[in-house]
Formats: structure tokens, C-alpha cells, sequence
């Protein structure tokens, strides 16, 4: 080693090629834990730095024989610890009360109480990996290779046997000094450490296989990521299908859970379903079903798919049921206006804006010459203002002709707005002046 | 001294002028590392054999059943309303309280400065981890959606778009026992190492070298590194302490901040806690009590190791004993009736059977410790701790089950029936259990060797006899 220095021309392979030869350091044994710690106090004296004892177990009073500095451990900890109590708490906060809020009975979104738990778990996770890692950190473990667990003999200290050691880094390190101080301290045994013959770093085959392994384990989340991030016309592949997919019969088809085989179920006789109970006849069906026939309802529908000519009322009336005359709703300005809007929504299309059968779809059907057009009835016409209010609010109800009923796109008070707004329609096609308020009519005849 | 060690001592006796000493018989040094390394290093006994088969045959049925569970649904469990917390939560509570001795061991009694725990914490670490394992894959399995358990995880959904609910003791749950498991397994490594480095040197089979080697991390017994260990090792137990206490402090949240009778109760924190040291300990003499005989563990693990766990147990027992009385006293002094009426018919409604069983296991077999006799005897304390271990299991039965099935609305009212399926996964969860102990037992370092050495009484004249020879 001298002689390397005394050469500052030598170049680094040089330097390195000779002292792989040389020690890295004079290792001593001892008998117990007592002899080791006066022959370690002997060492510190004599002024070495580069100094290290080794043990089955920690034997104390050894850091001051060595002269080994307090750790800084506690300290890493203390700040690791501190950072995870803040980073806990800005978490809690920031997840529960700013990006996320979680409003749970009034209770605040963010409060000390209630997140101490898992803040407190965070320190005690957090220091203790500052722990286990700072002490291995401080330590420089994990060390695949040491020249000294190359030394048979070394190998005891793990069992029952002592060791002090001089590394050759010393500035005041000279062999035979250490040997000498070596013997004086009482040593059982004494021998120099070469350098290690293996080299300490990881096989080429270990860092392959390991770097191998880090590619491949990153597969799993690419193909995850692509998954998300792009389409596919296959059906989904369901590793866990939830709710996706759940055992239940679709209607028309059958099953074997009931005894007449249908998966659909029909009404219980002497039930009604939520939503059907009609009970104001006269409101919901437009006629009271009653005497003049058994079943009323089975005749209006018979009505209905009659073809009876719009203009034939006398053939209609034999089996008529008994319609309402009157309107079973309260007749407002505001219901009125209701039924304009419905009516030009629904029906004006084919009955046109005033209601006289020219709406825009009917023109377009008759230029179209299309065979199957039956053009809407003009409603302003006398045999639609002789029908009682009740068979015009059926007829939206269930339709007529090639008309279909409207009851489920219109609820029957907007029906019955409908049928307001038809009136009205035919008394402004046929009105004399006399029915006109006088203030209405003084602007009709200034118009003239 | 030296003649002193020579005759078999008994350790229990209670001499005021002198230390008993924490590990009998002529020992030095090496013949710890001898007696401990050779448990490893013989051959497998056929019993280790017979043992490992039952064990790891039950562990497949267990991961069996939870797959069954997992294709079929909680269904097939008892589970059903009101009560929806049957079996698998009280698995859990049972086995995250066994979990809770070796902790304490290794942190409690360190920091007390209780030397003789050096000879038992290590058996005791490795039972707790293996407890919280069990107790970890209950109210995993609970979830219903177990393949969505990852959204217990705070981590940034971008699908869910959502966090977990820190307020929650549910979450709370999650945190402390991932966190207890996490550092009791960090805990237990760190003291493995300087052992794990014995191991490595002491084997001869190159397979074992490196396997041991790469888990001993190049330990060479440096000064420099036992300084930075043990004041890592103090801090670890300085931290693990405050943890150990808060682990069922919080599983007992899960019940107390509910608004259900028999389970809002302010006491549960300290009673779950007491209970959970008393389980604990219960299960490392249970399984201590065989293994010192079949591992030649007798001088590191005396009768006085066994006589202050029993005193531990005593101790605790009567605890939870007080801890019942309480929550009676409370439940009238507090003029509730529905509380009044849920502890009435917990200890004379239908699961009368199961209270009682609780109260005699846990109340009246611990007193037996009060005897010398008995606290001496590892029969006899092998059976109390069974008996306690039983106890246990019924109290979480007892305050999850009886609870639920009285709930506010009388008309669910029912009565809680397991399925075969709940026996059957409790029963294979100690299989998992012994499996994971038995490989524990097998290859690693069963007692601290690097602790024992530390405190064990070595003749000066015997030691230096041996390193000159």
C-alpha cells in the first residue's frame, strides 16, 4: 500500500491490481465480551478511527470503548414521523372535505376526533418503516459480500466467538503495529484479512433475471391501461360480472318457477298495481260505464276500431256508452292555455294549428299520394262538435281509425285540456257575433 | 455460581437477594446456538410430518371454502337478518386478539425492561403475525365484493372518482390492523436478522447459506450496526407499544360507535384490550406448553417463563371479569331500556348457552392461576388457556351475535344459525394457522439466541475455558 502511494504516476488499474493482494485489515479474537471491551478501549487509545468490534450480541459500554458517535436515527424518525402525521391529516382533510365531500349527518366534513385514527396509524406506519430502513441505511445493509464472512473462523461470531478489527483505511494503520497491539490486548488469536477474491457486486445473471422480472411485471398494468384507453367491438370480458349480467327471465319467455310456465306474471284477480287505480270514472275514462251495456269498456274499444265514417254518427250510436257531457274538471283560462300547448304539440301535426284536418304530416302524406293515408278528421266539422266532450277525450284516449291513443304519452287532466281547447277551436270556426264579448268583438269589427 | 447452575434450578421460587436466572442449565454461548440451530437442523421428526399434513390439508380447505364463498356468495354462510355480522367478523375479532401477545411481549415488556421475555418474544411475534394473517383474510372475505376490497385503499380512482370515509371505524379498522400487521411483521424480521446470520453461518448446505444469507442481509455482528440496531430496536418497540394498545382499541370502535344496544358502550376500548392480552397470552402457553417438550426448550423457557404468563393471564382475566360486571352496572345505572334489556337477555334470552359458556371459560378458569400449583404445572395451565381460548371465542360470539339478533325492530327478530360452511372455514382457519407456525417452527430461529446470550449467566472461568480451547 505504502509503495502505491509513494507513486502518484500509478495508474488506477495499477492501484487496484495491487491491492487486491494486499490486507484489507488486522482481525483479532478474543475470549468474552469483558476482554473484548478492554482491548477495544486499548485500540480507541492507541488512536484508531477505523475500528470495529464484532459480537453474538450487543455488549454494552462498547460505544464508548470504541468511541462510537450517538446515532442519528431517533432524529430521521422524529422527522419521518412528523411528515406522516401532517401528510396523514392533509390527506384526510383534502380526500373527505375538499375533493370528495362527505356530508354524514350534519357531522363537519373535516375534524381532529374523528381522524386521529387513521392519522395515528400513519405515524406509527411511516416511523417504523423509518426505522427499519434508517438502521439499515446507517448500517449500509443489505451487504451481499464482506472480505471477513469470507474468514472461516469469523463465521463464529455469530455463535460465541469475539473479534476486534483495524481496517487497513486507517491514516495510523501499520500491520505489525496492530498485531503487537493486538497480542498486548490479550488476544487469542490474530491474523491479517485479505481482500476479498469475490467481488461484492450482484451476478450479471441475478441483475438479468431481476431486471427481466421488473419488464415483465409491468405488463399486467400496460394491458390494464390499455384496456381503459381503447375500444373494441368483442364483447367485454368479465372477470367478475357484478351486475352486469344477473339470472333473470326476459318477458315472452319461459320459465319453470311458476306452474303455468309464463316468466311474466299476470295482474292477481282482485288486484289492482300501483298507479292503475282509476277511481273517478268519469275523469279517467270519459264515460260512465254502467246499464246500457254489460261491459263498457269492451264496447268503447269496439268503437274504436270500428270504422265508422267521421261523418256517420247515427250507425255509432247504437252501442254508445254513456259518455260525459259535461267536463269533470274545474274549465279555467289556465287550462285552457294548457291544452293549446298540448294540443299543438300532439295533435296539431296532423290536425293542423286550428284543427280542420291540415296539418303539416297529413299535406305531406297527400303529395306523397301515399295509399294508406286516412286524412284526420277535421275537428271543427258538425259531427265532431255534436260528440259529447266525454267521446272526444276517449277518442285521444284510445284513438280512432288509424289514430292510436295517446293515454300513455298524455295524462288524462291534459286530455281533458285537449278536449277544452277542441271546443274552443270549433266555437272560432262557428261563433256568431252575439257570443263574442262586447270588448273582443269591438276589435273584431274594427279589423274589418 | 458455576456450581450454583449446576444443580437443576427452580426458577419460581421467590428469593428476594437473588435474580433467578432467565435460562437454566450448564449453557455458554454455543450451546444456545447448538440447542436452538439444531431444532432447524435435524432431521424432520415424523411428527413435524404428520402435523404439516393435517395442517396444510385443513389450509386448502380452507382456501377452498373461500373460494366456494367467493363463487357462490355470502350466502353460504349464516349471515342473514338481522344478523349480518355472524361468524366471519367474530373470527376475526378472535383472531386479531390472539395477535395481540406477541407484540406486547416484544414492545411492553422491553421497554419494562422484563428480561425474560427474550426467551419467549420471538415464538410469540411469530404467532402474532400468523394470527393477524388469519384475522386479516375475515372481514376480507365480508366484504361481499372481495375483488373490490382494493377500494378500502385510498388511492386515486380515476374510475370511482371517490375516497373511502376517514370518519368511518370500519376504515379505521383497515388502517390499524394493516398497520399492526405490517409492523409487527417489520418488528419480527428486524430481531430475526442477527439470528438469521447465525443460521447462515451455522449451515452447511449451500441452498441454505444463500437463502439465509439473503434474508440476514450480510449481518456480521458489527458494533457499529448492534448500535443503530438496538436504537432501532427500542424505537420500534417505543412505537409498537402505543399500537398494540390501539389495534382493538379500534376493532372495538367498530361495535361502540354503532348505535346498537350491547355494543355502544364507552368501556369497550379498554375491556376489547384487556381481552385481547388475555387471549393472546392464553394461545402462546398453548402452544408454548408443547413445543418446550418436543423442542427441548426447557432451559429457555422455565416454569417461571410459564408462571408470569399465567400471572398475565390472571391479571387480565379478571379484567375482563370486572369488564362484564361493568357493563351489567351500566346498563341499569344508565336507565336505557334497551340497553337494559339487550345485557337481560344476553344472559337469560337464547343465547343464555353461549354467556354462560363466555363467563366460566373467562371469569371462573383463570382463578384457578390464583394457586401456585396450577400456575407451575404446564397440564394444568395447557388446559385453563384452552378453556380461556374457548371463552374468548364465545365473548366476540357473544356481543356480535346476541347484539344483532335483538334489534330495534322486534318483528326481525331471529335467531342466528351457522352453516356447516361457517364451521368448516372457522376450523381450517387453524389449519392456515399451525401450517404457517409449523414452517416457522421448521426453518427459522425459534428464540431470540442473540437476546438469551445477552442476559443469560455465563461463568466467566466456563467462557474463557471455551474460547481457549
Amino acid at each position: 500500500m505504502s509503495a502505491t502511494l509513494l507513486e502518484p504516476e500509478t495508474t488506477q488499474q495499477d492501484v487496484s491490481d495491487e491491492s487486491s493482494g494486499s490486507v484489507c485489515g488486522v482481525l483479532a479474537e478474543f475470549a468474552g465480551p469483558k476482554q473484548l471491551l478492554r482491548a477495544a478501549e486499548m485500540v480507541r487509545d492507541a488512536g484508531y478511527r477505523k475500528t470495529d468490534a464484532f459480537s453474538p450480541f450487543p455488549i454494552h459500554g462498547m460505544d464508548d470503548a470504541l468511541g462510537i458517535k450517538p446515532t442519528i436515527l431517533p432524529v430521521i424518525v422524529l422527522v419521518v414521523g412528523l411528515t406522516g402525521c401532517a401528510g396523514g391529516l392533509l390527506m384526510q382533510w383534502w380526500m373527505n372535505a375538499v375533493d370528495y365531500p362527505f356530508l354524514i349527518s350534519g357531522k363537519p366534513l373535516f375534524s381532529l376526533p374523528a381522524n386521529i385514527p387513521v392519522t395515528f396509524e400513519i405515524i406509527v406506519l411511516t416511523s417504523a418503516f423509518a426505522t427499519f430502513l434508517g438502521m439499515l441505511g446507517l448500517n449500509g445493509l443489505p451487504k451481499p459480500a464482506s472480505p471477513l464472512l469470507e474468514q472461516e473462523r469469523f463465521r463464529g461470531v455469530t455463535d460465541n466467538k469475539f473479534f476486534l478489527y483495524v481496517d487497513a483505511a486507517d491514516p495510523k494503520f501499520e500491520e505489525q503495529d496492530v498485531v503487537d497491539l493486538f497480542h498486548r490486548a490479550g488476544a487469542t488469536w490474530v491474523d491479517d484479512v485479505p481482500n476479498s477474491k469475490s467481488s461484492a457486486k450482484i451476478p450479471g445473471a441475478i441483475k438479468m433475471g431481476l431486471v427481466a422480472l421488473l419488464a415483465l411485471a409491468l405488463v399486467p398494468p400496460a394491458m390494464i391501461y390499455r384496456a381503459r384507453h381503447t375500444t373494441s367491438e368483442k364483447p367485454r370480458i368479465d372477470f367478475f360480472s357484478d351486475m352486469d349480467s344477473q339470472a333473470r327471465p326476459s318477458a315472452q319467455q319461459s320459465t319453470d318457477l311458476f306452474a303455468d310456465g309464463r316468466a311474466m306474471r299476470p295482474q292477481i284477480a282482485g288486484t289492482i298495481a300501483v298507479g292503475d287505480f282509476y277511481e273517478d270514472d268519469a275523469f279517467f275514462l270519459g264515460y260512465i260505464p254502467g246499464d246500457e251495456d254489460e261491459n263498457g269498456e269492451t264496447v268503447a274499444a269496439a268503437e274504436s276500431a270500428t270504422d265508422a265514417a267521421p261523418g256517420a254518427p247515427a250507425a255509432a250510436a247504437v252501442n254508445e256508452p254513456n259518455y260525459v257531457s259535461e267536463f269533470p274538471v274545474e274549465v279555467t283560462e289556465s287550462l285552457m292555455y294548457r291544452g293549446q300547448m298540448q294540443f299543438n304539440i300532439y295533435c296539431a301535426p296532423c290536425h293542423g294549428l286550428a284543427g280542420q284536418g291540415d296539418g303539416l304530416v297529413s299535406l305531406r302524406a297527400m303529395e306523397l299520394q301515399q295509399p294508406t293515408w286516412v286524412p284526420p278528421t277535421n275537428l271543427t266539422s258538425p259531427p265532431v262538435i255534436a260528440q259529447p266532450v266525454g267521446k272526444i277525450y276517449d277518442t285521444i284516449t284510445n284513438g280512432r281509425r288509424k289514430m292510436s291513443g295517446y293515454a300513455a304519452q298524455i295524462p288524462p287532466e291534459d286530455r281533458w285540456a285537449i278536449v277544452l281547447y277542441v271546443r274552443a277551436l270549433q266555437k272560432s270556426q262557428r261563433a256568431t257575433l252575439d257570443e263574442i264579448p262586447e270588448d273582443k268583438a269591438a276589435v273584431l269589427k274594427n279589423q274589418k | 455460581m458455576a456450581t450454583a447452575l449446576a444443580a437443576p434450578v427452580d426458577t419460581t421460587i421467590e428469593d428476594p437477594t437473588q435474580r433467578a436466572p432467565l435460562v437454566t442449565g450448564e449453557h455458554d454461548y454455543q450451546s444456545v446456538t447448538d440447542a436452538i440451530y439444531s431444532i432447524s437442523d435435524r432431521k424432520t421428526p415424523r411428527a413435524w410430518y404428520i402435523a404439516f399434513a393435517v395442517s396444510s390439508s385443513a389450509t386448502l380447505i380452507f382456501f377452498a371454502l373461500i373460494g366456494y364463498l367467493i363463487y357462490r356468495g355470502v350466502g353460504v354462510w349464516g349471515n342473514n337478518n338481522p344478523v349480518f355480522w355472524g361468524w366471519p367478523i367474530v373470527n376475526f375479532v378472535f383472531w386479531v386478539g390472539i395477535g395481540h401477545a406477541g407484540t406486547l411481549i416484544s414492545a411492553i415488556l422491553f421497554l419494562f425492561r422484563q428480561n425474560w421475555r427474550t426467551s419467549v418474544n420471538r415464538f410469540a411475534e411469530a404467532m402474532t403475525i400468523f394470527a393477524v394473517v388469519c384475522a386479516g383474510i375475515f372481514p376480507g372475505i365480508h366484504v361481499g365484493r372481495v375483488w373490490f376490497a382494493y377500494w378500502l385503499a385510498p388511492y386515486p380512482a380515476t374510475r370511482l372518482d371517490m375516497w373511502p370515509n376517514f370518519r368511518s371505524p370500519l376504515l379505521w379498522d383497515v388502517f390499524a390492523v394493516s398497520t399492526y400487521a405490517t409492523v409487527s411483521l417489520l418488528f419480527w424480521y428486524m430481531g430475526m436478522i442477527p439470528d438469521l446470520a447465525t443460521f447462515r453461518d451455522r449451515s452447511k448446505s449451500r441452498i441454505k447459506q444463500f437463502i439465509y444469507g439473503v434474508f440476514a442481509l450480510g449481518w456480521t455482528g458489527s458494533a457499529r450496526h448492534w448500535s443503530r440496531y438496538e436504537k432501532a430496536y427500542m424505537l420500534l418497540a417505543a412505537l409498537a407499544t402505543p399500537l398494540v394498545l390501539s389495534v382493538h382499541t379500534v376493532v372495538s370502535f367498530d361495535f361502540a360507535v354503532a348505535q346498537l344496544p350491547g355494543w355502544h358502550a364507552t368501556i369497550f376500548p379498554p375491556y376489547f384490550v384487556a381481552g385481547a392480552v388475555f387471549s393472546g397470552f392464553a394461545m402462546v402457553i398453548t402452544l408454548m406448553v408443547p413445543a418446550r417438550k418436543w423442542f427441548g426448550l426447557k432451559d429457555f423457557v422455565t416454569l417461571r417463563h410459564l408462571e408470569n404468563m399465567c400471572k398475565v393471564i390472571l391479571a387480565t382475566g379478571s379484567m375482563v371479569g370486572f369488564a362484564y360486571a361493568i357493563e351489567f352496572f351500566i346498563a341499569w345505572y344508565g336507565g336505557n331500556p334497551y340497553e337494559g334489556f339487550a345485557f337481560i337477555n344476553r344472559a337469560f334470552g337464547p343465547y343464555a348457552w353461549a354467556y354462560w359458556t363466555m363467563v366460566s371459560c373467562n371469569v371462573i378458569a383463570p382463578q384457578f392461576f390464583w394457586s401456585k400449583k396450577v400456575r407451575t404445572t404446564p397440564w394444568m395451565m395447557f388446559i385453563i388457556c384452552i378453556f380461556v381460548n374457548i371463552g374468548m371465542w364465545f365473548e366476540r360470539f357473544v356481543i356480535t351475535v346476541t347484539s344483532l339478533s335483538r334489534d330495534f325492530l322486534p318483528s326481525s327478530w331471529a335467531y342466528f344459525k351457522p352453516t356447516a360452511i361457517d364451521m368448516a372455514m372457522f376450523a381450517c382457519s387453524f389449519g392456515l394457522f399451525f401450517t404457517l407456525f409449523l414452517l416457522f417452527c421448521r426453518y427459522l430461529p425459534i428464540v431470540a439466541m442473540a437476546e438469551v446470550k445477552s442476559v443469560m449467566p455465563v461463568p466467566e472461568e466456563k467462557q474463557t475455558g471455551d474460547a481457549q480451547a
